[in-house]
């Protein structure tokens, strides 16, 4: 039986029927979930997609934090299924506290769009079991308010905890605090990255390589550590 | 009807890069009289009914778990207009 990996459609989600196809090119069944149903449908494992829900109104994911189906998504989360914030939805999982800290406007003031290199700093997640902690691998990173920033109590206990799921490398490129990209909870079922691993996983449509144009395929790893994680759970 | 006002700025220490960005914008017009920008959020409640205690004390809840994101912001007033 394929594991269930649901993917939540705010009003303004851009990203979700791409992380719906990750989801099937790893080899899970993906399910559209409703941001304004409460109905988690008996999924294993959750996406948040990136986009601009609620047109970044208020600040960046903080409507979406309170729309109906994140009271079900965060019970969830508390008892250990596999969530992941992609973009917006690492906007979200922080506006709704299951991460900590805040994100801001890039500090150089512009949208980026670019294919970033990224290290895994922990490979022990729901979504990096599949990385080995040190590998470096490359995904599209498009964002205006991707700026990472925690006081430095925070960010030394993220350090100390090994909570910092991934690093920028080579450029930071906007300006967030100790080039963090992503961050995973104590029980590494929740992560969230600006990043996006959802548009590298097909041949013909990654970032480039090496070895071919666009056939960077680094991101179906995520949703591939999820579908085993939820396996080994059974 | 009352209005409550709520203001909410980014943290003094954290960077605004849209405060900087119009910092630069009013010294290319020539300007030198001001050396820096911050922008900040006003939010106009409309109350339905007399400002209480109880409503005040609502609205300063509100301002600070929903209208400001205290990571990152401070709510720096909650007042009757």
């Amino acid at each position: 039986m394929a594991v269930r990996i649901g993917v939540v459609t705010f009003p303004g989600s851009l990203d979700d029927r791409d992380a719906q196809r990750a989801v099937r090119l790893a080899g899970g069944e993906a399910v559209a979930l409703w941001h304004g149903d409460h109905e988690l449908q008996g999924v294993d494992a959750i996406v948040l997609p990136g986009g601009f829900s609620y047109g970044d109104y208020l600040r960046c994911g903080a409507i979406a934090a309170h729309s109906p189906i994140m009271s079900e998504v965060i019970s969830a989360a508390n008892a250990g299924m596999p969530v992941l914030g992609i973009c917006n939805g690492f906007q979200i999982l922080v506006e709704s506290q299951l991460l900590p800290g805040g994100l801001i406007r890039n500090d150089h003031g512009d949208f980026i769009c670019r294919d970033q290199r990224l290290r895994v700093e922990n490979a022990s997640t729901a979504w990096t079991s599949q990385f080995e902690a040190g590998d470096e691998i490359v995904i599209p990173l498009k964002n205006g308010e991707g700026g990472y920033i925690a006081t430095d109590e925070t960010l030394d206990r993220l350090e100390g905890e090994g909570l910092v799921a991934f690093r920028y490398l080579d450029v930071n490129p906007n300006g967030s605090l100790r080039d963090i990209a992503g961050l995973t909870n104590e029980r590494g079922n929740v992560v969230g990255l600006m990043p996006h691993p959802e548009h590298a996983t097909e041949p013909g449509f990654g970032p480039d390589t090496p070895d071919a144009m666009r056939s960077g395929v680094d991101g179906l790893r995520f949703f591939q550590s999820a579908i085993e994680s939820v396996l080994a759970r059974v | 009807m009352p209005t409550i006002v709520v203001e909410v700025m980014p943290k003094p220490e954290l960077l605004d890069p849209a405060g900087k960005a119009t910092a630069g914008a009013i010294a290319k017009q020539g300007s030198s009289t001001f050396s820096a920008v911050r922008i900040g959020k006003r939010f106009e409640l409309t109350v339905d009914g007399e400002v209480t205690d109880a409503v005040l004390a609502e609205a300063q809840r509100l301002a600070e778990e929903f209208l400001s994101n205290q990571v990152i912001e401070d709510v720096v007033a909650v007042k009757v207009a």
